[in-house]
């Protein structure tokens, strides 16, 4: 389908080069369809409010368009940040040709993050007002969530713009970032960390009414930890995903250690989550027959489960066991955020919340919108590393 | 370490800078998570002139004239939940609805405000925190505390519709028109709007019985705590209307009261109080803590981003280290691969 790259030179890992193909297949159509589907949706938000479309309500005034499209769609969009903090702080270069491509799936899931936001703003035509100091409000965690992640969209795109560079044979422009693009690291290390743990910050406002098993001074930092090992997860996954459907060979020597880095911020991680419960008296919470308890085994589980999977050196040979092990991590991070946001959250009796129909299909339209992207820009511009005939198999 | 050998493994030296590196993100991400102490920010109090309600169930015959007042004061449309749609009948406080009289019912509902086999009345609407949550989350200063009155207040003009304030809220007051493509947030703002003709609150201009009295906060509170202090069953002299104003009270039975002020102490205290015959979590008031959630977020928030000195120092080191560490790649555009990496790790 796609082997036209063949006649790369015959180093290990080569340059990032276009996969090349045809962008009419299935998963473009079927993305494009959905796309379609969102459109019309978010016509009838438009027109008649967020009523018209949604099953929010005032008990639950954020559903999935913020709680999956925004907090734990941009948390799915930490693999860029995750490995350029690996490769350019930690200095850990070998891992360069996995930059290009998480960069490109945590520029669709930021770039869509702050798109997202303005379907579920009820007065989106005032959205400026987050940025204009008569009206921003330094005290509120979202206005730094707000700042923070739309200065982030910015940095990403310049820290992606080589790749178009290269494409359209603009070698002065290249150079002049590549100039400065030291300080875009820095700069897409410090943001995703400040609004990562800020979108855990936003439950703490909310007091009494979240669950004590995740209303806790250690939001930000439990939220950074998931953000940073999801991330992981996220490059594991997608890197299978993208060497299955573009039948391309595995990084396998990339993504095993990678998997122990991940390993290591989720141990991490489990200790300060479940010091931090114990140390507040919290965990008696988790032992109550309710479906908050279970929620939070559920969430637990998925992320002790990696170590399950991946614990030993050998099984990190078996790129299922990794792609199985993100997996297990990202579904772990989707529980934390559902339950802190939604299944943990209790504004009193009387108050229900399931996502409509036509709300579920703007979310699935979301996220089509990434993968028709990824697949457009994956197959046309200079992002997945150059791929040679496998010799050692 | 027993590692797999198809491991990539990097040279000694290049570990032990991932190891450095580690240590020293997570002492930044340690400090900057769990915060200082010292620079908490307290649970703010009311301002010394602030202006509320007394809201006393055992006054209230739940005849409701507050709650078509309310509507009428700030021009709300009348909500139905009945078939025939003859009256305005709320089931709850809305984008449309600031001010409800909720009846709480036990067993055979014989006597008022007893918890057993009795009945009893409470008013929900704004309880105008000293330290409201609302106002901390709004990203816009669209829900802001007015200094002197210390009303909730606020504007639709400012606001982006992103209902962080309706979900903060633990009274669950401010409330969204979600039937609208423009819509705004409502809520009680105590009829700021009609004090300048000499008005005051509505509810408590029309209540015929003083269950909901309108003052200023410290007033109020004096008010209930005499009111604690009768003999239940006594008779007592009660005011309506305006605390300090005209002269309207009247003679009435002292209630059998739980020894509680709520909103004295709740989250730093609110400029509405309410008295109760009937447990206060029975009624839907829920218990909370005397600090805010409102200091807590800030404290965090303030201590991560106080003057940006923590961002600034981190994005600082951050520049250091990945200045040293960016030069190698991207430079001669793609011949940064597997042998760049090993080129790093003889340094």
């Amino acid at each position: 389908m796609s082997r036209q790259n063949s006649s790369a030179a015959p180093v290990q890992h080569g340059a990032p080069a276009p996969v090349g193909g045809s962008l009419t297949n299935a998963a473009t159509l079927v993305s494009g369809v959905l796309v379609a589907v969102m459109a019309a949706i978010l016509i009838v938000r438009f027109v008649f409010g967020l009523g018209a479309v949604t099953n929010l309500n005032d008990g639950y005034p954020w559903g999935i368009w913020v709680v999956v499209d925004v907090v734990i769609g941009s948390a799915f969009a930490c693999g860029g940040f995750s490995v350029a903090m690996l490769v350019y702080i930690f200095n850990k270069g070998e891992y360069h040709p996995l930059v290009r491509p998480a960069l490109l799936a945590s520029l669709f899931g930021y770039t869509l993050a702050g798109v997202g936001v303005i379907f579920d703003l009820g007065r989106w035509w005032n959205f400026w007002h987050i940025f204009w100091p008569g009206y921003a409000n330094p005290n509120s965690v979202m206005f730094e969530v707000a700042l923070c992640i739309s200065a982030y969209i910015v940095v990403m795109w310049l820290e992606f713009s080589p790749t178009f560079f290269e494409k359209f044979g603009m070698a002065g422009a290249k150079k002049k970032l590549n100039k400065v693009l030291f300080f875009l690291v820095a700069l897409g290390t410090v943001l995703p960390m400040m609004h990562q743990s800020s979108l855990g910050t936003l439950l703490v406002v909310m007091g009494v009414q979240i669950n004590p098993l995740w209303q806790t001074q250690l939001l930000p930092l439990l939220f950074l930890l998931t953000a940073i090992s999801i991330g992981y997860g996220v490059v594991l996954f997608e890197s299978c995903v993208a060497a299955s459907a573009y039948r391309r060979s595995i990084e396998t020597h990339l993504l095993q250690p990678l998997a122990r880095v991940m390993l290591g911020f989720l141990a991490f991680y489990l200790v300060v989550r479940f010091g931090d419960l114990v140390w507040r008296g919290a965990l008696g919470e988790a032992f109550k027959p309710t479906v908050v308890a279970l929620a939070f085994w559920i969430e637990n589980a998925l992320f002790v489960a990696p170590f399950l999977i991946v614990g030993s050196a050998g099984a990190r040979r078996n790129p299922a066991r990794l792609f199985l092990a993100g997996v297990a991590l990202m579904l772990g991070g989707v529980f934390l955020r559902l339950n802190g946001f939604l299944i943990g959250y209790d504004t009193g009796p009387g108050w229900n919340y399931f996502p409509s129909v036509p709300e579920l299909l703007v979310t699935i339209g979301m996220f089509a919108i990434e993968v028709l992207g990824y697949i457009i820009i994956t197959r046309r511009f200079p992002v997945l590393p150059r791929e040679v005939q496998p010799s050692r198999a | 370490m027993a590692d797999n050998a198809r491991e990539a493994r990097p040279a000694g030296n290049s570990r032990r800078r991932f190891l450095k590196g580690c240590a020293a993100a997570g002492g930044v991400a340690a400090v900057a998570a769990t915060g200082q102490r010292a620079e908490a920010r307290e649970t703010l109090q009311r301002p010394p002139e602030a202006l509320g309600l007394l809201y006393d169930a055992t006054l209230c015959v739940g005849c409701k004239a507050c709650v078509a007042a309310c509507k009428q004061a700030n021009e709300n449309p009348a909500e139905f939940s009945t078939v025939d749609k003859l009256w305005d009948t709320p089931l709850d406080t809305s984008g449309y609805t600031f001010n409800l009289i909720k009846m709480y019912r036990n067993g055979t509902m014989q006597t008022k405000d007893a918890e057993e086999n009795g009945y009893a009345f409470m008013k929900t609407s704004c309880m105008h925190c000293a330290d409201p949550s609302c106002v901390s989350a709004c990203p816009v200063s669209a829900m802001t505390k007015n200094p002197q009155t210390g009303v909730v207040e606020y504007n639709a003009d400012a606001c982006i519709g992103c209902r962080y304030c309706v979900a903060a809220c633990p009274f669950g007051i401010p409330k969204y028109q979600y039937d609208s493509p423009t819509g705004k947030i409502g809520k009680c703002e105590l009829c700021r709007h009609r004090t300048k003709d000499g008005h005051y609150s509505a509810c408590a201009e029309v209540c015929p019985t003083g269950a909901t009295l309108y003052g200023r906060t410290e007033d109020l509170l004096a008010e209930a705590k005499r009111r604690l202090a009768l003999k239940p069953g006594s008779v007592a002299t009660f005011p309506r209307g305006k605390l300090g104003g005209a002269d309207q009270s009247y003679e009435a039975y002292v209630g059998n009261y739980k020894q509680h002020v709520y909103g004295e102490t709740e989250y730093g205290g609110t400029q509405v109080l309410k008295l109760s015959g009937v447990d206060f979590e029975k009624v839907g008031m829920p218990n909370l803590p005397p600090e805010a959630a409102a200091a807590h977020s800030e404290t965090i928030q303030h201590t991560l981003y106080g003057g940006m000195l923590m961002p600034l120092a981190v994005l600082g080191a951050l520049t250091f280290v990945a200045k040293r560490n960016v030069h190698h790649d991207d430079d001669e555009g793609g011949a940064d691969d597997k042998t760049g990496a090993a080129r790093k790790g003889e340094e």
